[in-house]
């Protein structure tokens, strides 16, 4: 799923300091998952604006709306008479979703209420961890199904630099190394063969290197 | 003769080989690289010249390494892979060969987090294993990592790349030694070894797979003059094996600087007597001075005629 962190609350502020009526719009989807962007996150950011405000002396009116996806056309067009008029549109999705609205209604603005982290999961309650950098080309059939890319500070291809120490990333004392990890599964596997070739370097076309991607379903395509 | 280095000829007479290191200064002072380089001269086989080590900014390795050259030293150019893609990397190693370079060192590289810009963006396109074959794909198969051939002037350099005994898992450790000698690496520097019962450890699977006969293993020592810095390092620097005996020698001596050459003299002669290392690369890190006289001490100069 993308996990997505509320931008801080002040920041929020400001974006919306000109409009008097905004629509607050979240998403069903993966932010409802992670805590930041669903119902719930839509109506407490609604009222912890609407104090701030009051605070300052100044009204403002929160229409509240969370559809099921903010990613897809679908979803977002029952509310466009609402969204036509409000001055402005607070999204708590994640980056697809602000641009998908700001795509399909070129009128209006939809400012951006999170900041997108990654794809991941929650590895334990209330936390999340970044898993796939969406990077193109999968590795994981060789690593034991854990990604370096995603999780090595240096995006090796080719086993620990020497700052693994204890299982921990010398970057950051709280973020396991990811090949000792990589390591540890490949042995209980024993597949540890596959650490033994050298990994030639990569293309990176495949990731962000070269402009935006897409993907074609040939098949489904009208 | 892959490179003619001097450090390649010391390596193959079978000499006890002795490098140290000149980290260039954070200014565009030539002067400072000079001076540094007089400490070495005539002292060691070899010089490492760092890259912006610690993700700091200083003067580029290959600039200082050209001037080092125009003292008399033999610089060994470290290349690290955070900052520059493939295309700088060959670039640059082209570069390094036209100005007389003759030994290319490939590191990964410390983080950018740990420097002064910690902001910036690392590039790692490849990683050290990967710009070790790519050096080695330059100089022997005379063709670029796109496999455009070099039509003639090919780099010739000595590659060397680095191993550290001491980070984890330790087990993989020797096979990822193993790696980079299958990639290329022609010589090794070690990490600084504190712990001499770890590293012999090392050393023995080292011999044991037979690695020490496909590459030349140096180890690397640094002098210290406070028992601070060794705290410093146990406690800060990743992948470092500090026992506390020797902290403790450090901190009781009346004349700290005198124990910690005595100290390092004690490590060069414990790891000439370890089966597979073929000599030691010294770090004498913000104490350059000190090469000549440890050196001299140690009953290693002069240095050998090759």
């Amino acid at each position: 799923m993308i996990v997505a962190d509320r931008k801080p609350f002040e920041e929020i502020l400001d974006s919306i300091k000109d409009y008097k009526k905004i629509m607050l719009m979240g998403c069903g989807g993966c932010v409802t998952i992670c805590f930041s962007g669903g119902s719930k996150a839509v109506e407490l950011l609604a009222s912890q604006i609407k104090m701030a405000k009051k605070k300052q002396g100044k009204e403002i009116e929160i229409i509240e709306c969370t559809p099921e996806r903010q990613c897809e056309y679908e979803f977002i067009d029952a509310c466009k008479e609402q969204i036509e008029s409000t001055d402005a549109i607070l999204s708590i999705a994640c980056g697809v979703g602000v641009q998908t609205m700001n795509e399909r209604f070129p009128d209006s603005i939809t400012l951006p209420g999170q900041n997108t982290k990654f794809m991941g999961y929650p590895v334990k309650h209330a936390l999340w961890e970044e898993r796939c950098a969406g990077c193109g080309d999968c590795v994981l059939e060789w690593t034991g199904g854990l990604c370096p890319i995603a999780r090595c500070a240096k995006k090796l291809f080719n086993g620990p630099c020497g700052g693994s120490s204890e299982g921990i990333c010398e970057v950051d004392k709280d973020t396991d190394c990811v090949w000792q990890l990589i390591y540890d599964r490949l042995k209980r596997l024993n597949k540890l063969d596959n650490l033994l070739a050298i990994r030639q370097p990569r293309d990176w076309r495949t990731s962000t290197n070269a402009g935006q991607r897409k993907v074609k379903f040939e098949e489904a395509m009208l | 003769m892959k490179s003619g280095s001097r450090l390649e000829k010391v390596l193959i007479a079978g000499e006890f080989a002795v490098t140290s290191e000149l980290g260039p200064p954070q200014n565009a002072d030539p002067e400072v690289i000079k001076k540094k380089a007089q400490y070495c001269l005539g002292k060691v086989d070899g010089v490492n010249i760092t890259d912006n080590q610690t993700a700091i900014v200083r003067t580029s390795s290959i600039a200082a390494a050209s001037i080092a050259i125009s003292c008399g030293i033999e610089p060994i150019v470290q290349m690290v892979c955070r900052d520059r893609n493939r295309i700088a990397m060959q670039s640059d190693i082209l570069g390094a060969a036209a100005l007389g370079v003759k030994n290319l060192l490939c590191l990964s590289g410390d983080h950018q987090s740990f420097g002064n810009h910690p902001q910036a963006k690392g590039v790692y396109d490849l990683d050290s294993m990967q710009l070790i074959a790519m050096v080695k794909k330059m100089r022997d198969d005379k063709r670029f990592l796109c496999d455009d051939p070099i039509k003639e002037h090919e780099p010739r350099l000595f590659i060397g790349a680095v191993a550290n005994p001491f980070a984890d898992p330790f087990e993989f450790r020797v096979l990822r030694l193993g790696k980079k000698i299958e990639a290329g690496a022609d010589f090794i520097q070690t990490q600084c070894i504190f712990d001499i019962d770890k590293f012999s450890k090392w050393m023995e699977m080292v011999v044991k797979e037979g690695l020490h006969k496909k590459t030349y293993i140096l180890a690397g020592l640094m002098p210290v003059r406070s028992h601070k810095a060794l705290v410093y390092m146990k406690n800060n620097v990743a992948g470092m094996s500090i026992p506390d005996e020797i902290i403790k020698r450090m901190e009781a001596a009346e004349d700290p600087k005198e124990k910690g050459i005595e100290i390092c003299i004690e490590m060069i002669e414990q790891v000439k007597n370890i089966e597979g290392v073929a000599g030691i690369h010294l770090m004498p890190i913000g104490w350059e001075s000190i090469t000549p006289v440890l050196l001299e001490r140690a009953g290693l100069l002069p240095r050998p005629e090759v």
